[in-house]
């Protein structure tokens, strides 16, 4: 990989990249400006904000491969449309009904998507004439919720990607904090404010154990932890169906389903703003953990650790570090990430744990932290692209009585990652001259570590 | 001098001198269970186990053994292999053979415990369902031995199980002929090869991320095309399947003629897939070639082995037997698709992969290993009502853990193994 001539200004490095070796600079790959005591405080905000919008290239990357995966997804919108498909079929008797029909058919579930997700200009026009305002604002409240437990379990990935660890267990140990969330949230009475705080931080545990038992397990017996976080997934899931079929355990009393009791009202995060205009709490906890994690990584000689480890383990144990220590304190972080996930849907939405709760926040994690970079500012900007393709998915499958399942949403996530990941393919399809590198190489390890 | 020696204490890596104990901990552990939990809560009475078929010619007799002292000799077994395996050292055929056998010992107590003092279970049909649900393992496990040992990372069995699978169910249904919807079903795993192929090796990109992109993909696709059509439109969906294949005088055989010569077609191509995979990789130049690209694709590349292409081959090669098995979920079994029907088999197939060491024959092993916990955790709780189902059915799981935590251990892939060749 590393013998491809890199001519751009800024290879964005292969995810961390120890030979920045001082563990202050803000991010690895930035262009060295003139350091300084006095500059560097200010670099700080700067440098992250600077971080996310350039990469020159690979911002480019991503917005052509965003556009490719639009464009592919438009086909599989054609297939299912049999006004279209009829119209296909005599394409060469009248050609420009074909095309006028398909360029309908994309561009109204593409703009339902957009409407559903972002803005409706009706709504505008309606409040501009005495309607409400809140619903100008409602589908970017919803995209908000929506992405709120994608960020954390992407940021749960990330952490771990960074440390040169696949974990695919975001799922197993979103589980985990779910059980003690709810179980926090119904069985044990605490006055308001800390009865909620109580819940978060045990969501936390519940997941970080999880995590930790993973990072245990590569630490002490080299187990791959891909495998293992792929097992313990599913061993969570039969757990959680365990517990919701008993009412000693989980279960709601009196039901035969599988569904947990309701948090009690004491235990709900709440949200920030009135009707509409709204974030939820769990959104800032959101936020506020992408902070963290950027902090700990750029700041800390934790974080500076957890780099080198995810570079080579073998130079990281040659000078010092403890890599098992770094592992197994990754994992748990990373699984405590997934936890908090967790807390962010059953507490932040008032919602019962059912056995389908878990739904595709792991995966998701997954697909988020790749196209976020594995950096925890492009993770929330990730996080909260798929939000509003999730809001969108549902409002388009509404709008078009079906016809366009919601599952698009998962092939265009899956497209624009698959290429994001593969700039080569991006740079032949578009011509663009072969400049930079972007910085997916390398944030996953195979087998040997 | 001192600071050589402290670096190398701090370079030295702890886990082969654990291993030993670890080993024999774990082999302990076992027998402890099956003395302690499986032996001392038996019910009173005979566990049974029946090895004929019903209401065919040749009857065997019912085997009975007392249940609680069943557990107490196979713990006693475990018991004296971790013994000698702390104390005494083991050559790499004996290690595996050890594993084996404690494992074996902890399952057969598992069946004591569980069938003591009811309805006697049937071997043969307990392991004919071992091979239904090890199929699909296994045809995967053998598609990322292909894969891997020409050093192509292959998380993707999941997503070509699946789109085999849809495939093969579609195809069947539309042409009204299962063999039309095998070959489907081996295409569309080969075409999801090829796609690996085209984005590992020609677009360099990082296979494992790339591996589960294209689980994603499968799955959203499959999840669109099943809302789209099948739901709609019953006739695309209606579950043809192949009927049992019985090879005629073989398939008489009292115990062995049932268990493995009366099946349909896709357990034939098992064994003629693992018996071809296993000599063509190690006992072929073609298999040395394929080892010698996925190990130091340098090297290969210096001596006039085309390492792209060897790594094309095999990869689409892999998806188009990764695809015979989905299309067994579909055409082989139960007929009809349902949405992420392959859930999760593709990674078991890879946990199969790993903990046989890149081997047909070790994948195989694991493979029947996890199938036969698939298939306990089913028939089970039928038998022993006690047995919560969601309990039973983290058995294939929690041994995939410990087997990779307690018994393998750190792995040795092949040393090229998910890394791009770029040449120099």
């Amino acid at each position: 990989m590393s013998d491809i001539p890199v001519a751009g200004p800024d290879p964005v490095p292969a995810g961390p990249d120890p030979a920045a070796a001082t563990v202050g600079a803000a991010e690895p790959g930035q262009p060295s400006e003139a350091p300084g005591p006095a500059r560097s405080r200010g670099r700080l905000a700067g440098a992250v904000l600077i971080q996310a919008i350039t990469q020159g290239s690979s911002a480019v990357v991503t917005i052509l491969a965003i556009f490719l995966a639009l464009v592919v997804g438009g086909i599989l919108i054609v297939f299912s449309d049999p006004v279209v498909s009829r119209a296909w079929s005599s394409f060469f008797a009248a050609p420009g009904y074909a095309l006028g029909q398909t360029w309908d058919s994309v561009s109204f579930a593409y703009s339902q998507m957009f409407e559903g997700a972002i803005l409706n200009p009706s709504t505008i026009s309606a409040a501009a004439h005495g309607g409400s305002i809140a619903a100008i604002f409602e589908p970017l409240s919803s995209t908000c919720a929506q992405a709120t437990p994608l960020i954390l379990t992407g940021l749960s990935v990330a952490i771990a990607f960074r440390a040169g660890l696949f974990n695919i267990g975001a799922a197993g140990q979103w589980v985990g904090g779910a059980v003690v969330a709810t179980w926090l949230g119904f069985g044990v009475s605490l006055p308001v404010v800390i009865h909620v705080i109580v819940c978060v931080v045990g969501a936390f545990i519940g997941g970080a154990v999880i995590g930790w038992f993973v990072g245990v397990l590569k630490a002490r017996t080299g187990a791959h932890e891909v495998i293992v976080t792929i097992m313990l997934n599913y061993v969570m899931y039969d757990l959680l169906s365990y517990l919701l079929s008993h009412p000693a355990m989980l279960q709601q009393p009196g039901q035969t389903n599988q569904i947990a009791p309701f948090p009690e009202s004491s235990a709900n995060l709440g949200h920030v703003g009135g009707p509409p205009p709204q974030v939820g709490v769990g959104f800032l906890i959101a936020v506020a953990a992408a902070l963290a994690v950027a902090w700990l990584l750029s700041r800390t000689t934790t974080g500076f650790q957890f780099r080198t480890v995810g570079a080579s383990p073998s130079a990281a144990r040659t000078a010092g570090i403890n890599v098992e220590r770094s592992w197994i304190l990754v994992m748990l972080l990373a699984g405590g990430l997934a936890g908090l996930s967790a807390a962010t849907v059953i507490l932040g939405t008032n919602t019962q744990l059912t056995f389908n709760s878990y739904g595709t926040y792991g995966p998701d994690g997954i697909t988020v932290a790749l196209l976020g970079r594995a950096k925890p500012i492009g993770v929330v900007l990730a996080g909260l692209l798929f939000g509003a393709l999730h809001v969108g998915g549902t409002y388009v499958e509404a709008a078009t009585l079906g016809q366009v399942p919601a599952d698009i949403v998962q092939v265009l996530e899956g497209l624009i990652v698959l290429f994001v990941a593969a700039p080569a393919l991006i740079r032949a399809v578009f011509r663009l001259r072969s400049t930079a590198g972007t910085g997916m190489e390398a944030v996953a390890k195979g087998w040997n570590g | 001098m001192e600071r050589v020696t402290t670096l190398a204490a701090a370079v030295r890596v702890p886990l082969t001198t654990e291993r030993r104990h670890v080993a024999a901990v774990t082999f302990a552990a076992l027998g402890l269970i099956n003395i302690l939990v499986f032996g001392l809560l038996a019910h009173a009475g005979d566990a049974g186990f029946a090895l004929s078929e019903s209401g065919l010619g040749i009857k065997i007799p019912i085997i009975r053994v007392a249940a609680g002292p069943a557990c107490y000799v196979l713990g006693a077994v475990c018991l004296g292999l971790a013994a000698l395996r702390a104390t005494v050292p083991f050559s790499q055929r004996g290690k595996r053979i050890a594993i084996a056998v404690a494992l074996l010992c902890f399952l057969l107590a598992l069946l004591c415990w569980a069938d003591a003092g009811a309805i006697p279970l049937n071997v043969i049909i307990i392991i004919q369902g071992t091979w239904v649900a090890s199929i699909p393992l296994i045809l995967g496990a053998l598609s990322g031995c292909l894969c891997e040992r020409s050093g192509v990372i292959n998380i993707a069995i999941e997503g070509q199980l699946l789109f085999g699978a849809f495939s093969a169910a579609i195809v069947a249904s539309a042409f009204g002929g299962v063999w039309a919807g095998l070959v489907a079903g081996s295409l569309t795993g080969g075409l999801v090869g090829l796609l690996l192929a085209v984005f590992a090796i020609t677009f360099l990109m990082d296979q494992i991320i790339l591996g589960v992109v294209l689980n994603v993909l499968a799955l959203g696709m499959t999840d669109y095309f099943f809302d789209r059509l099948m739901s709609t439109n019953p006739n695309y969906n209606t579950g043809n399947t192949f009927a049992a294949l019985k090879i005629p005088g073989l398939a008489q055989i009292p115990v062995i003629g049932p268990i493995f010569f009366d099946s349909n077609v896709f357990l034939y191509i098992t064994y003629v897939a693992i018996i071809v995979i296993q000599i063509a990789m190690f006992h072929s130049r073609w298999g040395l070639r394929v080892r010698a690209v996925g190990e130091h694709p340098t090297a290969a590349d210096t001596v006039g082995i085309p390492v792209l292409w060897t790594r094309y081959r095999n990869v689409i090669l892999g998806g188009l037997i990764a695809g015979i098995g989905g299309a067994f979920l579909t055409v082989g079994s139960v007929g009809s698709f349902s949405p992420d029907m392959s859930s999760g088999f593709g990674y078991i197939a890879l946990a199969a992969l790993i903990f046989g060491r890149w081997t047909p024959l070790g994948s195989l092993a694991a493979a029947l290993l996890f199938g036969f916990s698939l298939e306990l955790a089913l028939v089970l709780p039928t038998v022993n009502p006690v047995l919560p189902a969601p309990i039973m059915n983290m058995a294939p799981y929690v041994a995939t853990i410990i087997a990779v935590a307690g018994l393998v251990g750190k792995v040795r892939a092949p040393k090229a193994d998910g890394q791009p060749y770029v040449k120099a």
